[in-house]
């Protein structure tokens, strides 16, 4: 813990296993209203948003992959769903303990790669972009960094 | 064509024996670079799923982000097949394949 750096600003340890979410209620509310078009969004497998959270398992085999598909595909979007049921019951709470938080994780990560797909982020130095207040995609970005600072805040707080 | 008897060295490498060999052969499990996962976050999943030390998911890590891809773990089928699904669960672009 470096003395002069910033609290964490979304989740601190307790230093019992639990941690305390100090997230900002309004961030917290943006994040469930992202999360709830998230969980519909999941009702609709075919979505071609949602392509990036079930990618080929087997490159080289069709076949074997068409079995990858059918066998994980819905137990996939299940883990998904309950992952994202859990955070939104949780942006309610204030004491959380790791499994919680990687649940959070995982609902985030999922959340910034259907916003990637729909911003079309192909690069990695796409996170240097200039985007202006008037671009129609700019609620998006914002939506975006939100997740992946958070997502950073969490990660700290978790990482041993 | 000769009638003889001739024993050659070839007679090992017969399709039966590629197959076993086949059978016998491990699978890897690869995670490719992407360009919406935070390095940060790789990383976390290396080590929350595979046990790694913290040196060793970011050594993987950094082979992600540098080389293109690099491979995780290896396994039987079902084994490979499992890391998969759990890498896919946390959104990392994982596949599998014959160790070859």
């Amino acid at each position: 813990m470096g003395l002069f750096r910033d609290p964490n600003w979304v989740v601190r340890p307790q230093g019992n296993g639990r941690f305390k979410v100090v997230l900002r209620a309004d961030l917290r509310g943006a994040l469930s209203n992202a999360l709830d078009e998230l969980s519909d969004l999941l009702d609709d497998p075919d979505s071609p948003v949602l392509a990036r959270l079930s990618p080929p398992a087997y490159l080289q085999d069709p076949d074997k992959d068409v079995e990858y598909q059918l066998l994980a595909g819905e137990e996939l979007r299940t883990s998904r769903r309950a992952a994202i049921d859990a955070v939104r019951s949780m942006l309610e709470q204030t004491d959380v303990d790791e499994d919680d938080l990687w649940a959070w994780l995982q609902s985030l990560n999922a959340l910034r790669l259907v916003l990637g797909t729909l911003l079309d982020i192909s690069d990695d130095d796409d996170g240097g972009r200039d985007v202006h207040d008037d671009d129609p995609a700019a609620p998006i970005w914002a939506l975006y960094d939100l997740a992946t600072v958070v997502q950073y805040q969490v990660i700290q707080a978790i990482s041993p | 064509m000769s009638s003889a008897p001739v024993i050659s060295p070839t007679e090992i490498s017969s399709p039966e024996g590629d197959l076993d060999l086949a059978l016998d052969t491990p699978w890897i499990v690869l995670v490719w670079n992407d360009p919406i996962n935070t390095m940060d976050y790789v990383a976390l999943v290396f080590q929350k799923l595979f046990g790694y030390s913290k040196a060793k998911a970011e050594r993987l890590m950094l082979d992600v982000h540098e080389k293109g891809r690099a491979v995780v773990s290896s396994g039987s089928r079902e084994k490979a097949e499992t890391d998969v699904f759990r890498l896919h669960e946390h959104g990392l672009w994982a596949t599998m394949q014959h160790d070859d």
